[in-house]
Parts: structure tokens; sequence; C-alpha cells
């Protein structure tokens, strides 16, 4: 094996095409539009008869799941059916034994079954980047989120749901509201956003769920709701992550929703064009009031569509990365 | 070696559609390009035609039989057919036939959307150089080429042939 160019992010190949997906920080303008146009082609296979195509027949893809996950678990496994791979589903319980230890002994016993790809889940941030780097370097790995670091295929199909929306993000004004602190989702979104173009990115959340040096992501702050939503073309709400809350970061919920939650009174100080996004799931009345939640306005269940379109699309991609790696490899070996 | 002029094979080729389709008695046929180039033709060959039928547009990428060695076309694009397939006379039109492995992922795909009733195969050049059992119904020209060369079709307006040369 060819040892890793120090300079090259490890998520790509020499030719710089995706070989894993694990954040979207570093990436190109140009290749989360390459992802964004294959979605959109993957998008039109889901209305046809036939939803199958059969680029990846013959691979197997093994999801494994430390955390519980209903949306992306059951998503990814559809991307992975739809590209004909075969899959498996692992749910990995973590409460037992220490952490590396389980993730190592499993991840040993998956690399057993030669799989050409995991999608990896985990509570820990750099789980992902931990297996791609250190434990499996011939198989492609996903990252379905890591701890509050990352989840790069949520923040791609949000940016799918924002460009098929909205067309382009250059002109556009996005909030992202609620527990940025503890979201891997906002995270990725701010990067996507960033690299995408997109001029006015806003975050609102009481200070308490603002994490420290949220300014180095390029954002405007803001912790008065009114004032964050003037005029935006896109309001993305978060879901408030109470497992992950360890102290007294918010005094109640009724609170929290009397300052934070998105309401109908609320939602009309944006553009009356904007359209409301959430990852789910959905807490109505904590960060979202029912009304908005299924109003005309609401593009959430548009983005479970769009996130098996996306997940397709980095599926296909990763695993044409790693091909492209393994025969740059051979030829440079000659 | 001197190509042909594309506009001159486009009227030829119409002539010989519509007898092909009048002796197999094809009345209503739907006609589908084969991205890019293939799209390009059709659209000539619709105008020679003298027909306001819709266009189908077809992106093979993820029906490639090459994945596993070439990985996937980095700018692949939605197919896009604006008529039903099942139970439909397909007229498929491509720019070059080569190997036939283009078309092969064309009719896979082609049955994901539906059972046609036929496919008649359109192609501007045949290179005369398949390795699978597909031949086309109608051919703008037949040519045989050195294995160094290709042939590229540029477009749309004007259609050109141009000969290349891979690095040896």
């Amino acid at each position: 094996m060819t040892p890793l160019d120090a300079k090259r992010p490890l998520q790509l190949n020499a030719q710089g095409q995706l070989q894993h997906f694990l954040s979207l920080d570093g990436l190109p303008r140009e290749l989360l539009t390459e992802i964004l146009d294959t979605a959109d082609s993957f998008l039109e296979v889901g209305g046809r008869a036939v939803k199958k195509v059969p680029l990846l027949r013959g691979k197997t893809i093994c999801n494994v799941f430390f955390e519980n996950s209903t949306r992306t678990r059951t998503t990814f496994e559809l991307a992975a059916q739809r590209l004909s791979a075969d899959v498996i589903t692992l749910n990995v319980s973590t409460s037992s034994a220490s952490k590396g230890e389980t993730l190592l002994d499993t991840l040993r016993n998956l690399e057993a079954m030669a799989a050409d790809m995991f999608v990896v889940r985990h509570g820990d941030s750099g789980a992902a980047h931990f297996i791609a780097e250190h434990v499996c370097p011939q198989v492609a790995i996903i990252n379905g989120g890591d701890g509050r670091h990352a989840h790069p295929t949520q923040g791609m199909l949000d940016m799918l749901t924002i460009r098929r929306h909205k067309g382009s993000f250059e002109n556009l004004s996005v909030a992202i509201v609620g527990d940025i602190l503890h979201s891997r989702v906002a995270r990725s979104n701010m990067l996507a956003l960033k690299a995408l173009g997109c001029p006015d990115i806003r975050v609102i959340a009481p200070k308490t769920l603002l994490p420290i040096g949220i300014e180095q992501y390029g954002v405007k702050v803001y912790t008065d709701m009114t004032a964050g939503l003037k005029d935006v073309d896109v309001v993305i709400m978060l879901r408030l992550q109470r497992e992950r809350m360890a102290g007294g970061l918010l005094p109640s919920e009724g609170e929290f929703y009397r300052l934070f939650g998105l309401t109908t009174t609320r939602l009309a100080g944006a553009k009356p064009d904007a359209i409301v996004m959430h990852p789910g799931p959905i807490n109505r009345g904590v960060e979202i009031e029912s009304a908005v939640a299924d109003g005309n306005q609401s593009v959430i269940l548009n983005q479970v569509t769009y996130g098996i379109a996306v997940r397709m699309a980095v599926l296909s991609m990763a695993m044409s990365g790693q091909t492209a790696q393994r025969q740059f490899e051979q030829e440079n070996a000659q | 070696m001197s190509l042909p002029n594309p506009a001159e094979l486009i009227s030829q080729m119409a002539i010989r559609l519509k007898a092909h389709l009048e002796h197999r008695g094809i009345r209503e046929p739907r006609f589908i390009g084969i991205r890019t180039g293939g799209v390009w033709v059709a659209q000539a060959l619709l105008e020679a035609l003298g027909s306001d039928a819709p266009l189908g547009t077809l992106d093979v990428s993820f029906y490639r039989d090459d994945f596993s060695q070439n990985g996937l076309h980095p700018q692949v694009r939605p197919s896009a057919l604006p008529f039903e397939i099942e139970g439909q006379h397909l007229v498929l039109i491509d720019d070059v036939l080569m190997s036939g492995r283009t078309i092969r992922a064309a009719m896979n795909e082609l049955f994901d959307y539906g059972r046609p009733a036929s496919i008649t195969l359109v192609c501007l050049l045949d290179l005369d150089a398949g390795e699978l059992p597909i031949s086309p119904d109608v051919v703008g020209a037949t040519l045989s080429l050195a294995a160094h060369q290709r042939v590229k079709l540029s477009g749309p307006t004007p259609l050109e042939l141009e000969l290349q040369d891979l690095a040896p």
C-alpha cells in the first residue's frame, strides 16, 4: 500500500475524488456541487417504476450504528438497496464495555465479512475518521453522524433541499435555529453553506446552546428570534437534544419554546416564500409549532426523500473513488 | 482519412428511418437520444423528419458495465422521458456505435421504465468494432478506424465530426 500523502485529506484519493465521506470540512465547492448534481439524477431514478440501478451490484455495504437512528439508518439502507448493493445493518449497543474496545472488536468482525463499505454512526466525535485511518484502509467509510462533530450526508441533503427550492446559494439568507451546541447537523450545514457561497448564514440560539468559537464558521450570531429571522429565505430548525444535555443549560422546555420556538407568528418575519427545514425527529411544541411543521412552507418530508438520493450519490461516488485509488496504486506499483 | 458531413448523413438517415418505420407498420414512434451526442443527432433527425414529437433523453451512467474499472461518470444528468415506455415503439438514437456497451446499458435502463413494444436503433456512425450482438437498424455511415483512433462529435449546431488520436 502506498503511504498516505500527508497533505492530502484522508477522505480524498490521489485524484481528488471522494474515497471516504467523513466531514464536509475542507471539501471544495466543485466536489459538493458534483454530489448535488449526482443526487439530482438519483432523485429522478426514485420516481421510476423500478427505483433501482445496477451500479453497486455485487458490493457489500455494512451499516454499523452505535447510536440510535431511524431516518438515517433506513434511508442509508434504501440508498444501498436502490444501488443494488447487498446491505446489512448492525445496531451495536455502546452501553457495555469501553467504547474503544467495542469499536475495534466489532470492526474486525466486519472486516472479516469482506464488506466494501461501512456506514458508521457513533456517539463519539471522530469515530468515522478513526476507522478510516486505522482500521480498514481498503474499505470506504461513510460518516452517518459522529458525536457533536459531523453529519455530512445530512448536511448535503439539506443543501440539495435548498438548491431544489431556491435554485442557488448566491443570494440567500439562511438561519440555523436552536441547539447549535450539540448539533453535528449545524456544523455540517455551516461548512456546506460557506463552501457553496451562501453570503448570509445566521445562527439563532440562547448563549448556553452556542459552542465557543462559533464565529470561526463565518456566521452571524443572534440570540433573538425576531431579529435573526428577519427576511431570511431558509429556516433550518434543530432538535433540542435533551439526551446530550448534562447540566442546567436550559431553564425549561417551555421557556425555550417561548423564546426560540418557530411559531407561525415568528415565521411571518421571514421572507413570504421562506422554506422551513428540520433534520428530524421533530419535537412539536418544543422547537417548532405543529402548524409550521405541517404548513405549506415546510419541506421537512421532502428532506427525507432527498436524503435517499444524496446517500445514493455519496455511496456510489465513494465506491468509485476507492476503485480509482486501487487502480492508481496498482499502476504506481508496476 | 476524411470524415463524412453529419448534416448529409442525417438527411439520408431520415429517409431510411421513415422507410424502416413504414415497413414495420410503426405509426407513432417515441424518440430517445442518448446523452450527449445522441441527443444532438436525435434533434437534427427530428428536424429532418419535420417532426415535433417530444424527445426523451437518456443518461446511461448508472447502467454502465465498467463501473468497477472506471467508476462513475462525473457529469451524470437525470434521464428525462416525457412519455410512457410500456407498450411503445421506441427509436433509440446515438452518435457513434463502437463496442455496443452503451446501447446495452441504454436498453437495460429503458426496461426499468417499462416493457417497450420494440426498439429501433439509429446511429450516426458505426465503427464496426462491436463486442456484443448489437447492430443498428439505421446508420449514417460505417467506418473502420485504426486501434489508436477515435471519432468525436461536437454540437449541437453545427454537428461536426473530428478524428482523434489516442496516445500510443
